[in-house]
């Protein structure tokens, strides 16, 4: 059995490996417009999904929080790098200065929400951030001082140097946008082996036992979704930068949709299903956006919609949740032989 | 000896005066906020829309009545988002999208009844069977399509909450890509009030709208009406036992899968009634579905999931606050209104959990 396991895992990291060096080949092994568009997206997409699906495979809550906190960053970045006639503040000053604060303000808003929120549970906890998501995106499509209906544009000509203009340059992002997702993933396969994830694991199995034996679970639930606002507005940042604009419109409550479509498609319970995910997710809407779907009528809506639906209905692991089935049914195949004589051998329980 | 004994006594008051003041904190924080609100809506308010209350107390009043003819319809739409909640444990996250198929339905209904339809419908064109008509059979037309969704999809994953709100997730994303592709919900209908109703009516000595006074009289018919159902009838008690032990309700023979499907689809009714009082109040587009589930999901969430009451303090909660802090906010430019009225919602919501995890009268399941 455990010889079977270990090849399973050794397949897994096969593919992963293999899609690395794919993918760091980059620019080499695809052309201008997938390293551009499909990848560099699936990078950011993914960072954003990982942000969720590490609170819910690790801390057992699933958050529709965290497109409004990647929206927060990028109002924040885009509000503070701009200058002359464009909507917001356009204060100008230093990029990196710009970065840094959408990342601070984003996690400040992550942690203040997450105090509010960690004493749900469950269902609870969807809705109140599913709340808190539309509602941020009412406060910024209200509120004309930030940015308004309209959003920021031009964000793309104030970028840090070494980022450049990713209309000119789409390989420097391409870049930037994989290393933040290969070090988002080591970090947080770091992190949940850590004292703290350990513990925020316990809470997620038994959070009444992790309390009487002297735990705070509400302060360990705030702090992982402060971790996860931090991971979410690395995703705000590199969007605003690929994207050059950022309205409310993308992070109202389609975009809160598409997100926990991209966790469901993928895994809400492996941290690899974020970019599986986030790849299936763009690849559909790059491929069927323009389709009329025949019959019924609609658009890439009902597609993905259908799907998702089929996900839930049929593999709530989703993508993932089938490769490991589809693993484990080759594995009781090849071992089918030994399970028998087993079976046969170990004498029947009364 | 008895010196030190007072000193420990003393200490110990000390401390326990602290613990208290500390403990009493956060609700005299509350006490304040609530009547710093008070003093400025009713002295201070400069520089607002209407200025204070006491400045002009007419328009004072007109915002009084808005937030209650408004948490009419609230109620109306929460309360089958709690009810379904309340019972089934199903999140419906498609209650939104419910509500615009119940109003598009209303609208064409009422287009072909209306002399052929047309566009610009004037609500002296319309008589007061030409509304009631369309609502009910919206309505109705809603009851069977939740039942349908409930029976095709909910009814075999009962127990697994969050795939059940995902499932209505995703009902709700095709139901409204199917609305745009076929019921043009990308533009904006207006249901017409029938003209018997879309008159103004002098209280004391100010003139209000009857159909705001016609969602206020739906919110508490439809109230007193389920309170009676789930209070005073067997199915109701069947209802309320479901609500507190499924389990033991179904060993007593009683046909749980029955109730359920009540329960769904006076829910979905009430989402499609609510669909076409709203969509007669304030038009009907896509982006409704979106802004209907926040509006059921802060009432609920306020007033506590499943409670019935709750819902109405929600919603009575939930207008005042969004409609007062629309108008006695100082205004920010020359336009009318302020902009940060989110961000007094946002404030309810905060202060409300922070003491209420489960909301005002939510209990745990």
């Amino acid at each position: 059995m455990r010889r079977f396991l270990t090849t399973s895992a050794t397949l897994d990291r096969g593919i992963g490996l293999v899609a690395l060096v794919l993918v760091a080949l980059g620019p080499v092994a695809f052309s201008a417009y997938w390293v551009s568009f499909i990848l560099t997206q699936t990078f950011w997409l993914g960072i954003a999904a990982t942000s969720m699906i590490f609170l819910s495979a690790y801390g057992g809550m699933v958050s529709l929080g965290q497109v409004g906190i990647y929206g927060v960053a990028g109002i924040v970045l885009g509000n503070v790098v701009t200058t002359g006639q464009v909507k917001g503040l356009h204060l100008g000053w230093n990029p990196w200065l710009g970065v840094v604060l959408a990342i601070v303000i984003a996690t400040v808003v992550g942690l203040l929400l997450g105090a509010l929120a960690s004493r749900s549970t469950g269902i609870y906890f969807l809705m109140l951030t599913l709340t808190f998501g539309v509602l941020i995106y009412y406060f910024f499509s209200s509120v004309t001082s930030f940015s308004g209906f309209s959003g920021i544009s031009g964000i793309q000509g104030h970028t840090p140097s070494v980022v450049g203009d990713p209309t000119n340059h789409p390989n420097r992002l391409y870049y930037i946008a994989l290393v933040a997702a290969l070090l988002v993933y080591l970090g947080v396969r770091y992190l949940v082996r850590t004292p703290f994830g350990l513990t925020l694991q316990g809470i997620r199995d038994d959070p009444v036992r992790m309390a009487s034996l002297g735990y705070n679970v509400e302060l360990h639930r705030t702090l992982a979704f402060g971790l996860s606002a931090f991971v979410a507005s690395l995703a705000g940042v590199l969007f605003v930068w690929w994207n050059d604009h950022v309205d409310p419109t993308s992070f109202g409550l389609g975009p809160i949709i598409d997100l926990l479509i991209v966790g469901v498609i993928g895994s809400l319970y492996r941290l690899e299903g974020a970019w599986v995910g986030a790849f299936a997710f763009i690849l559909i809407n790059n491929y069927t956006h323009d389709v009329n779907v025949p019959v019924v009528g609609g658009s890439f809506n009902t597609v993905i919609g259908v799907i998702f639906l089929a996900i839930v209905l049929l593999s709530p692991g989703g993508l993932l949740g089938i490769w490991e089935w589809l693993n484990r049914q080759a594995r009781e195949l090849m071992t089918g032989a030994g399970a028998a004589t087993l079976a046969k051998a170990r004498p029947v329980k009364p | 000896m008895t010196d030190y004994v007072a000193f420990v006594r003393a200490q110990a008051d000390r401390a326990e005066l602290v613990r208290l003041t500390l403990r009493r904190l956060p609700r005299l924080v509350v006490l304040a906020v609530a009547v710093f609100a008070l003093v400025w809506v009713l002295f201070w308010a400069k520089d607002t829309t209407y200025g204070s209350a006491v400045s002009d107390p007419v328009d004072f009043f007109k915002v009084v009545l808005d937030s209650l003819t408004f948490a009419g319809l609230l109620f109306v739409v929460a309360s089958g988002f709690t009810l379904i909640f309340g019972l089934m444990r199903v999140v419906n996250m498609a209650h939104g999208s419910f509500f615009l198929l119940g109003g598009l339905i209303a609208y064409y209904l009422q287009q072909d009844l209306a002399h052929g339809g047309g566009f610009g419908l004037q609500s002296s064109q319309v008589s007061t069977m030409n509304w009631v008509l369309p609502a009910l059979i919206g309505s109705i037309c809603l009851a069977a399509f939740g039942l349908i969704v409930q029976q095709l999809t909910l009814r075999w994953t009962q127990g697994q909450d969050l795939r059940q709100a995902l499932i209505t997730i995703a009902i709700s994303v095709i139901v409204v890509d199917q609305l745009l592709a076929h019921m043009n919900a990308g533009n904006e209908q207006d249901i017409s009030w029938p003209g018997s109703l879309d008159r103004f009516v002098s209280i004391g000595s100010i003139q209000y709208s009857l159909v705001r006074l016609f969602m206020l009289a739906a919110g508490l018919a439809i109230g007193v009406l389920l309170w009676l159902w789930l209070h005073r009838t067997r199915t109701g008690m069947v209802i309320r036992a479901g609500v507190d032990d499924r389990a033991m309700v179904s060993a007593l023979g009683i046909n749980i899968q029955l109730t359920f499907a009540i329960a769904f689809i006076v829910g979905s009714l009430l989402a499609g009634f609510g669909g076409v009082m709203g969509g007669s109040f304030a038009g009907l587009q896509s982006d409704v579905s979106g802004q209907w589930l926040l509006n059921s999901l802060v009432v609920v969430i306020i007033g506590g999931m499943g409670s019935l009451g709750g819902a109405a303090a929600g919603a009575v909660l939930y207008a005042f606050v969004s409609n007062f802090s629309a108008i006695y906010l100082p205004t920010t430019s020359n336009n009318c209104c302020t902009e940060y009225s989110v961000a007094f919602t946002f404030g309810l919501l905060a202060i409300v959990l922070a003491f209420r995890p489960l909301g005002l009268f939510g209990r745990p399941a």
